[in-house]
């Protein structure tokens, strides 16, 4: 166990002073000096690609590493339902204090306060930035922005463009983004897959990667490193991440010393089209804005067979309604899920494997009419219809919680800095602003704000000192060497030459993790997993089969390397759930429940945030603490009733 | 890796052409496949300008031999005696040649291009959903219509075709004499169908090619094209199918 | 269902393809196409030939890495979807169904049906933006936008650059995608500036890569979000517009 501090580096002064304070106090990099920087960016969605675009602008030289065929197909662009901003347009109440009390309640109380009033302060530069990006946000009649309610709120701060707010919102970036590239100021490395990290003398100084479309592997090094390489939602297998999304560049880095903190804290999303059958490779979310209009239940009866619209009105269960009267369908999102968790478990789910609760349009579409529901779902409803074959407009929709997003990830101070120097995280890949629990539309603004405007000004308090030094070449033996580990590590997944696809063992791991580090958990299941899984990877490293060469282009390649980062990872997921004896958030442990089923913290014991080293494979990771303090908010138990 | 390692990367990369040199705006304009498109457009209205009313006036014959004579006789005084006699009539025949050389050598260079973009078609059959015949069969229709042109001019206004008694503003005869004959009847017939196959993609596509578009109106454009088509190819067809068939003789 | 499966292979950029045939003795009708070639891919694995190699990512419809032409149309006969999101019961039990890449000199093979799409991001880069550099933003709500101009914008904007257009068009061509590109950002107020300049830039590198539009409409209706050819008539007379508009040439020696 190495001897390090958490030190989370927050600002002197009032909570609203701290940014202002910090940006007054960092050292800076003049003009003239930026292109003598080279920064290595690694992502290319929200985090990645507006901090890549951002530095250029800067006058930094960025190369920028995706794995993608295109900056423009990170997950980020799957987000659908929008982005919250204080920018209190509808006159509802909001401000910033609320978009930041809201997000440190609605993390459960295990987020940093500093990081997130930050958040809640850059949230409305973010949106003036996308409009002057040309992001087309719905607009109302008269030409202003149009706001809708989202869950865990209740205010309308959260703007949208249609169902692809995401999208949106990523081509704006990669949009700057391609800018930069074309004025030279950005490398783009595109089908690039970072596979390790560099470090010399406890700094990062670059990454390893691998050339997907030959095979080759090349070194690219920076004065710094950043991260936005996205979530590991997929240790699940099944989740609403997009195929490829993967934890390989936060492991790596993590295996090189930087610490994981929480990785217990992942999100179900409540509305999930259900899985049809068992080669569902994936899931597809429905935004949570369709909780807005539409109504959750299940028959109150759980024989009842008969189709949902011939159930009156009077034999239905509005559960969440019934449960949460104030915030009704919109309850936050763990909340919401673990009620439709429990409906199903009583028997009283829906749809031909009764797997799934409905969501019902019924009311709404008599209360505003078709053509309006058809404006603000459309495409959502389409997408339903075309995955399930039913039509949302006459039958309810049947929904169900599925793995979403993950709040934890590497551990950062407020500069978004690691423990390692000069590693950044941004975005999904981090654990910084979430807490237990991330509230919806949030995602993208914690994306952008790393990228656009956090990242920006923090990272020329690393550079500056750095005047005048060159990047370690490339050529240096500490690069020699890490590329040459990276080529026997993928040679050897080759050569193994077993029985068993990576994505069998991908299925496996995920059957343990959501079985056992689920939507539930309990000091026997986590057992269970724990010993479980180190089986599975001991297997996936004697059988597995990926046939072809590592010479080219091969996909199975790819997925083996992901896979068998996620087989350790999930270990680690699973040792911070059972470490960490409380419910909150997205994180549900049976043994600490109140007595009507809600999460109960135990403030005392772990208001904390935990951050694992790694300690060599074999060997338990070594647990740091990072003491969570609140200075400005009074923790409460949670409550949405 | 900038964009030149880029075009390195692995042996195959797609390679761009080389980017425009500078030159006088209508040379880069001409260089540009969307600047050609609009000059095919715009000899495309001039050419369907010529067409109709071609079609218009010789459509004089079913009134008298007198009628599409004395037509023909007007069109090579327009305008005289400011300009000498048939001066106008060489100005639109010079515009005419022009907008057609243009017209063709557009679309072979653009055909050129066209292909250079897909030098590896696909090897199963396309299923195609929009590209209706008209559109896929531009070029053939094309060539058949310059064939046919060719064909024309020797026919009826160089008299080089056989045709009895040919006298050159015997407007009438002549016509009558050549459509007498079955095949080059049937050749007129042909040749009109594929004219009006191929106006009726060009009024339509002509229209996106300018850029004029509205939803006011984009309803009609499909339309205006089939109207615009079948008016002139039944207006043309008539003629040799009447003559052909003794209705006018 | 049963179904048999014809499938474009090819080992590099550069190698010889062919079409292999698989039967499918048990598909269900829920599974998406993609869901399909898993299947087949993991029954590939255990008799230990290689699994076909695809691009696919979000498989929502909107990440637009999914790139197949089913039966001679891209993304396959349903309109308006994706390959991702394309289901198993639009096909008849018994059918045929023949698979290949894309095809387009731009879009090289990299390996069975994965093709390189990078030349899409160069149109972007040449012109595909509003210089917007970070910081420098007004108020969001001092730019007054019309609804129906967002929405306008927003149909254009919905592009999720598969390259389904390219693959669908006869001559090759880019034109959908980049007059989606450009449609989006000239029909807003924030993307007046650069306007002119934006389609001379994008068109002229869209022309060294692909072929031209002769406007057969083919994009269109293989569209996956349906985006209109309008686009390319605005574009269109954009580019015309521009040759004189063009900011750049007004009160300047060339």
């Amino acid at each position: 166990m190495s001897n390090i501090n958490l030190d989370a580096k927050i600002p002197a002064g009032a909570l609203e002073d701290k940014w202002d304070n910090h940006k007054f106090s960092v050292k800076l990099v003049n003009p003239a000096n930026r292109r003598k920087f080279r920064v290595v960016i690694v992502g290319s969605g929200l985090a990645g690609a507006s901090a890549a675009a951002t530095l250029g602008e800067l006058g930094y030289h960025v190369q920028l590493l995706t794995f993608h065929d295109s900056p423009r197909r990170a997950h980020s662009i799957a987000a659908q339902g929008g982005i919250n901003a204080a920018k209190n347009y509808p006159n509802d109440g909001d401000s910033v204090k609320r978009l930041f009390y809201d997000t440190i309640k609605g993390g459960d109380f295990r987020a940093r306060e500093a990081n997130v009033h930050r958040l809640a302060q850059v949230s409305v530069n973010i949106i003036d930035q996308c409009v002057s990006q040309g992001v087309p946000f719905a607009r109302e009649y008269a030409g202003l922005l149009d706001n809708r309610s989202f869950g865990g709120a209740q205010v309308s701060r959260t703007f949208y463009a249609r169902g692809q707010t995401g999208q949106q919102l990523l081509l704006g970036a990669y949009q700057a983004l391609a800018r930069q590239v074309h004025l030279g100021n950005v490398e783009l490395h595109n089908r690039t897959e970072m596979l390790d990290m560099v470090m010399k003398d406890g700094r990062a100084v670059g990454v390893v990667a691998r050339d997907l479309i030959t095979g080759a592997i090349h070194s690219y090094s920076g004065h710094a490193v950043v991260l936005a390489t996205g979530g590991y939602g997929n240790v699940f297998y099944l989740s609403t991440n997009a195929m490829a999304s993967n934890v390989t560049a936060a492991w790596r880095a993590h295996k090189r010393g930087a610490l994981m903190a929480n990785p217990c804290f992942t999100q179900i999303h409540p509305t999930c089209i259900p899985a049809s059958d068992e080669f569902q490779s994936k899931l597809t979310l429905m935004s949570e804005s369709l909780r807005n209009d539409g109504r959750i239940w299940v028959p109150q009866n759980a024989e009842d067979t008969r189709s949902p619209e011939q159930i009156p009105d009077s034999e239905r269960d509005y559960f969440l309604e019934r449960m949460y009267p104030s915030f009704g369908n919109l309850a936050p999102r763990d909340i919401a899920s673990r009620a439709s968790k429990r409906q199903v478990d009583v028997g009283k789910g829906v749809g031909p494997i009764k797997n799934g609760v409905y969501l019902d349009f019924d009311e709404a579409i008599n209360r505003l009419g078709a053509p309006v529901i058809e404006e603000r779902y459309g495409n959502l409803l389409q997408m339903y219809e075309r995955i399930t074959g039913e039509d949302p407009y006459k039958m309810p929709m049947r929904i169900y919680p599925a793995v979403h997003y993950t709040m934890g990830g590497l551990w950062v101070d407020y500069n978004l800095m690691s423990n390692v120097e000069g590693l950044y995280v941004l975005g999904e890949a981090n654990f910084s602003d979430h807490g237990a629990n991330r509230l919806g539309a949030s995602a993208l603004m914690q994306g952008l704000s790393d990228g656009y405007f956090v990242l920006p000004a923090t990272i020329t308090d690393y550079l500056a000192p750095q005047l005048g030094e060159a990047p370690i070449s490339t050529e240096d033996p500490i690069f020699k060497q890490a590329e040459a580990a990276v080529r026997d590590r993928t040679n050897q997944m080759v050569a193994i030459k077993g029985t068993h696809s990576p994505d069998h063992f991908h299925r496996e791991l995920g059957k343990i993790i959501w079985e056992h580090c689920g939507m539930e958990r309990s000091a026997e299941s986590l057992d269970k997993a724990l010993a479980e899984i180190p089986v599975l990877r001991e297997q996936f490293w004697n059988d597995v089969r990926v046939l072809g060469d590592t010479e080219s282009f091969n996909q199975s390649v790819e997925k083996a390397g992901r896979v068998a980062d996620f087989l350790e990872f999930g270990e680690e997921l699973v040792l911070d759930a059972r470490r960490r004896e409380e419910s909150c958030g997205g994180h549900f442990r049976v043994e600490y429940q109140t007595e009507d089923g809600e999460a109960l913290r135990n403030d005392d014991d772990f208001a904390h945030v935990s951050a694992w080293e790694w300690e060599g494979e074999g060997n338990e990771p070594t647990l740091h603490r990072e003491p969570l303090v609140y200075e400005n908010v009074h923790l409460a138990t949670r409550s949405y009733k | 890796m900038t964009k030149v390692e880029n075009a390195q990367r692995y042996v195959g990369a797609p390679q761009p052409a080389p980017a425009k040199k500078d030159g006088p705006f209508f040379v880069m304009f001409w260089r540009s496949a969307v600047g050609k498109k609009w000059i095919m457009a715009v000899t495309g209205i001039m050419l369907i300008g010529f067409v109709f009313a071609h079609m218009l006036g010789n459509l004089k014959i079913f009134l008298s031999a007198d009628a599409i004579d004395h037509y023909a006789e007007w069109l090579r005084t327009i305008g005289y005696p400011i300009l000498p006699k048939t001066g106008v009539l060489w100005i639109l025949r010079a515009g005419l040649l022009g907008a057609v050389v243009l017209h063709i050598w557009a679309a072979a260079s653009l055909t050129r291009m066209n292909r250079a973009a897909r030098p590896n078609g696909y090897k199963s059959p396309r299923e195609y959903v929009a590209a209706d015949f008209a559109a896929r069969t531009m070029r053939w229709t094309g060539i058949i219509l310059t064939l046919f042109i060719i064909f024309h001019l020797l026919d009826l206004t160089w008299g080089q075709t056989g045709v009895k008694d040919f006298k050159s503003g015997d407007v009438y005869n002549n016509i009558v004499n050549s459509f007498t004959r079955v095949p080059v009847a049937i050749a007129y017939i042909v040749a009109n169908i594929a004219i009006g196959i191929h106006l009726y993609h060009g009024a339509w596509s002509m229209f996106q090619s300018l850029g004029i578009n509205s939803p006011r109106f984009n309803p009609w454009r499909r339309g205006f094209a089939i109207g615009l088509a079948s008016i002139i190819a039944i207006g043309n067809i008539s003629i040799p199918l009447l003559v052909v068939t003794k209705v006018v003789k | 269902m049963k179904l048999t499966l014809k499938i474009w292979r090819q080992d590099g950029p550069t190698a010889e393809g062919r079409f292999e045939t698989y039967d499918m003795p048990a598909v269900v009708p829920d599974m998406s196409f993609l869901e399909m070639i898993d299947v087949l891919n993991e029954r590939l694995i255990s008799e230990e030939s290689e699994p076909i190699a695809f691009d696919h990512d979000c498989r929502e419809g909107i990440c637009g890495s999914c790139s197949m032409m089913i039966n001679g149309i891209p993304h396959g006969p349903e309109r308006g979807t994706a390959t991702c999101q394309l289901h198993m019961r639009k096909f008849k039990d018994g059918e045929h169904i023949t698979v290949e890449p894309w095809r387009a000199r731009s879009f090289p093979i990299i390996k069975d049906l994965a093709v390189d799409r990078s030349p899409l991001d160069r149109i972007i880069e040449a012109g595909g933006y509003i210089s917007a550099p970070t910081g420098a933003a007004r108020d969001a709500n001092e730019i007054l936008i019309p609804k129906e101009a967002a929405d306008a914008a927003m149909d254009a904007a919905a592009c999720i650059g598969c390259g389904a257009c390219v693959a669908a068009c006869p001559n090759g061509a880019a034109q959908l995608f980049t007059a989606a590109k450009y449609g989006h950002l000239s029909l807003l107020p924030q993307g007046q500036p650069e306007r002119w300049t934006r389609a001379i830039g994008m068109v002229d590198e869209m022309e060294r890569w692909f072929g031209s539009c002769t406007n057969f409409g083919e994009c269109e209706t293989a569209c996956p979000k349906e985006i209109s050819i309008d686009f390319i008539a605005l574009l269109n007379r954009d580019y015309i517009k521009a040759q004189f508009k063009n900011r750049r040439l007004s009160g300047q020696k060339s």
